[in-house]
C-alpha cells in the first residue's frame, strides 16, 4: 500500500500508524508487516486470507482517523567518534563543501533524525533530517568493507551502518552502539519512527563504550 | 553423544536451510531458507521429518558426507547422480545411510538447487528462530558460512523409523510462460516496454546465487527513471536497475530497494524459475494477484498430495 511517492514525513506517519493498527489489531493471515519511507508491504498467507479482503480491510482502516495514531518515537542519543579509521569521508566532505572538519561535524550534531526505514541490512538505520548542506552524492565506486556502527552520508540521508559490508555512502565516525547483534536479548536497538540526536566523543570514550555496548545485556535507554 | 554428519567434499554453495527466517524483514533480515521450497519439503517428508526441519542445500553440484549413525538420506530439487558408498540410488525417495557409509551427490540435470534431507534433521542452534544461514550478514547456519569439507554438523534425533520411502505421484514442474503479477512501479514502464517484458523471450544467466538471478532478453527501460525511493522488496520481485536488464529476488534477497519493480513473480511460479538452468529462455505471463493466489493454492493442495502419497517400496505402487 502506497501513500505518496517522495519522503515525507506526513507519508511516513500515516505508514507507521498503519503498521501499528496491524500489530495491536492483527488481521489473520498476514505474516509480515513492513514499513517504508513511504508505503506498507504485507506479506500474507492466501490460504487464510484473499488479497482482495486485505486491501479493502487495509483502506478502511487508513481511512478511519481513529486508527491514525502512530506510535509516538522514542528518542535516542548516539555517541559518535568523529575521526579514527572509520572516518573515512570527513576530511573529503570538508573539502567537497568548504568547510572545516569541526564545521562539518557541528552541522552534522545539528540535526535531529528519524528513523524512516531499517532495511538493507539487518538493523541499518536510514535517517531522515540531514541538515541541507550535508547533502552529498554517493560515491561512484563503493568501499568493499565498511564496519558496522560507521556513521554515513547518502544523498539527503544520513545513516548507521549496522553489519559489516559494501558501501557507497560517505563515512564521517563510527558509534560503539550496535544496531544489530543477533547474540543480545534485544538483537535490534532501533524501530522505524524513533528518533535520533548525535553526541560527540573522543576516541578513549568510544573505546571505553565499545566495551560497555558489546556485552549481551546491552541495551538502549531512550525517552518517549 | 548426538549424531553427527561430517562434511568430506562440497559443493560451492552448499548451506543449512531451515523453512526460513520470518518475522524480522521489518529490521532488514532476508528471510533465506531453500531457494526450493517444494524440493526442501519433500526431502524432509521423505526421511520422516517435519517440513520446519534444516536441510542442506547445494548449487548445481553436491559432495560427500558421512554420518556417524545409520539415518535415512533423501536428495531432491532435480536428477541427479546419487551414490552411497559408490552404489547408485536414487534422487526423490529415502534411503539408509549406514554410519561410516560414504554419501556422493553428483551433478544436478536440468536443474540448479539440491537438497539433501537427514532423518532427524540438522541441529544447528537457531539464530533469529531460524537455522537457515545467511552467508552475507554471517547469520545462522555453521557460524554464518556456507559449508565446506571437513564441517561437523549435529543431527537431531528422529523420531520414526528407518523405513525408505518412495513417491508414488511424481514431483514435476509444469512448462509454460512464468506468471508474474504487475507491480508495484509497474506504471514506471510504458506500454513499448511492457510489451517488451511480456513477449520477447527472456534468458536465465550464470549471474545467479541465492539473492536473486539476473535476467538477460531485451532491455527494459523505466520511463520514470530507475531510482525510486527506496521500499520493501519480496522474494519475486523484478527489480529493473539503469541497465535495463531484471533481477529476480529469491530467498537471500534484500528486503528494500531503490530500483522500479515491474512485477512480482508468482509464488507458486517462483521456484520453477530458480531452477531453470543457464541459458534457459522462457517468457512472463502477467495474472491478476487473485489467479496467483489460486494458482498458490493450488500448488500446495498438489504438494501436500504428493506428500501424503509417499509409501514404503514394497507398498504398491512405484515411482515410474
Amino acid at each position: 500500500m502506497e501513500f505518496a511517492d517522495t519522503v515525507n514525513e506526513t507519508a511516513n506517519l500515516k505508514v507507521l500508524a498503519l503498521s501499528a493498527s496491524i500489530s495491536s489489531n492483527p488481521i489473520v493471515g498476514v505474516r509480515e508487516t513492513i514499513p517504508t519511507y513511504r508505503s506498507l508491504t504485507l506479506i500474507y498467507d492466501a490460504r487464510l486470507v484473499r488479497g482482495s479482503v486485505l486491501a479493502e480491510e487495509l483502506m478502511r482502516r487508513a481511512r478511519s482517523d481513529a486508527s491514525y495514531e502512530p506510535p509516538p518515537g522514542r528518542r535516542f542519543e548516539f555517541p559518535v567518534f568523529y575521526g579514527g579509521e572509520h572516518a573515512t569521508d570527513l576530511e573529503e566532505l570538508a573539502a567537497i563543501k568548504n568547510l572545516s572538519v569541526d564545521e562539518v561535524i557541528g552541522l552534522h550534531l545539528a540535526g535531529e533524525y528519524r528513523v524512516y526505514l531499517i532495511g538493507f541490512a539487518p538493523g541499518f538505520a536510514y535517517l531522515g533530517g540531514l541538515p541541507e548542506i550535508l547533502h552529498t552524492p554517493r560515491l561512484a565506486t563503493p568501499r568493499q568493507r565498511i564496519e558496522a556502527g560507521a556513521i554515513g552520508i547518502g544523498g539527503r540521508q544520513s545513516s548507521i551502518n549496522s553489519v559489516p559490508g559494501p558501501s557507497g555512502w560517505r563515512f564521517i565516525g563510527r558509534t560503539p552502539y550496535l544496531l544489530f547483534n543477533p547474540l543480545r536479548a534485544r538483537p535490534f536497538l532501533l524501530r522505524a519512527g524513533d528518533r535520533i540526536r548525535f553526541r560527540r566523543i573522543d576516541a578513549d570514550e568510544a573505546a571505553h563504550l565499545d566495551e560497555r555496548a558489546g556485552q549481551s545485556d546491552f541495551e538502549l535507554v531512550g525517552t518517549v | 553423544m548426538a549424531a553427527a554428519l561430517s562434511v568430506i567434499r562440497s559443493g560451492p554453495l552448499m548451506s543449512i536451510q531451515d523453512r526460513g527466517r520470518y518475522g524480522y524483514r521489518s529490521y532488514g533480515v532476508s528471510r533465506s531458507g531453500p531457494v526450493d521450497r517444494d524440493s526442501h519439503v519433500i526431502a524432509n517428508a521423505l526421511v520422516g521429518n517435519d517440513a520446519t526441519a534444516a536441510a542442506i542445500e547445494f548449487a548445481l553440484v553436491g559432495g560427500s558426507i558421512r554420518v556417524d549413525e545409520d539415518v535415512l538420506i533423501a536428495v531432491t530439487g532435480g536428477d541427479c547422480k546419487v551414490e552411497i558408498d559408490e552404489k547408485p540410488v536414487l534422487p526423490w525417495q529415502s534411503h539408509i545411510l549406514r554410519a561410516g557409509q560414504t554419501l556422493t551427490i553428483g551433478l544436478l540435470q536440468g536443474a540448479v538447487w539440491g537438497y539433501l534431507a537427514v532423518s532427524g534433521g540438522i541441529a544447528n542452534a537457531p539464530v533469529l528462530g531460524s537455522r537457515s544461514t545467511h552467508v552475507r550478514t554471517g547469520l545462522g547456519g555453521l557460524n554464518g558460512k556456507a559449508l565446506a569439507a571437513g564441517d561437523i554438523l549435529p543431527l537431531a534425533r528422529s523420531r520414526t523409523p528407518l523405513e525408505p520411502l518412495i513417491l508414488t505421484q511424481p514431483y514435476v514442474r509444469r512448462p509454460g510462460p512464468v506468471d508474474v503479477v504487475p507491480g508495484p512501479q509497474d506504471d514506471y514502464f510504458d506500454t513499448e516496454a511492457w510489451k517488451l517484458f511480456l513477449t520477447q523471450p527472456f534468458q536465465t544467466t550464470a549471474s545467479r546465487d541465492r539473492m536473486g538471478m539476473v535476467l538477460s532478453g531485451p532491455r527494459l527501460q523505466a520511463f520514470k527513471g530507475h531510482d525510486i525511493v527506496s521500499d520493501a522488496t519480496v522474494t519475486g520481485s523484478i527489480q529493473v536497475p539503469g541497465s535495463g536488464k531484471p533481477i529476480v529476488l529469491t530467498a537471500d534477497g534484500q528486503t528494500t530497494g531503490g530500483y522500479p519493480k515491474i512485477a512480482t513473480v508468482a509464488s507458486s511460479d517462483l521456484a520453477r524459475l530458480a531452477q531453470m538452468p543457464n541459458g534457459s529462455t522462457f517468457t512472463f505471463r502477467a495474472i491478476s494477484a487473485d489467479a496467483a493466489e489460486e494458482a498458490l493454492i493450488y500448488a500446495q493442495e498438489r504438494l501436500e498430495a504428493i506428500i501424503a502419497g509417499r509409501r514404503r517400496p514394497d507398498d504398491k505402487g512405484s515411482r515410474d
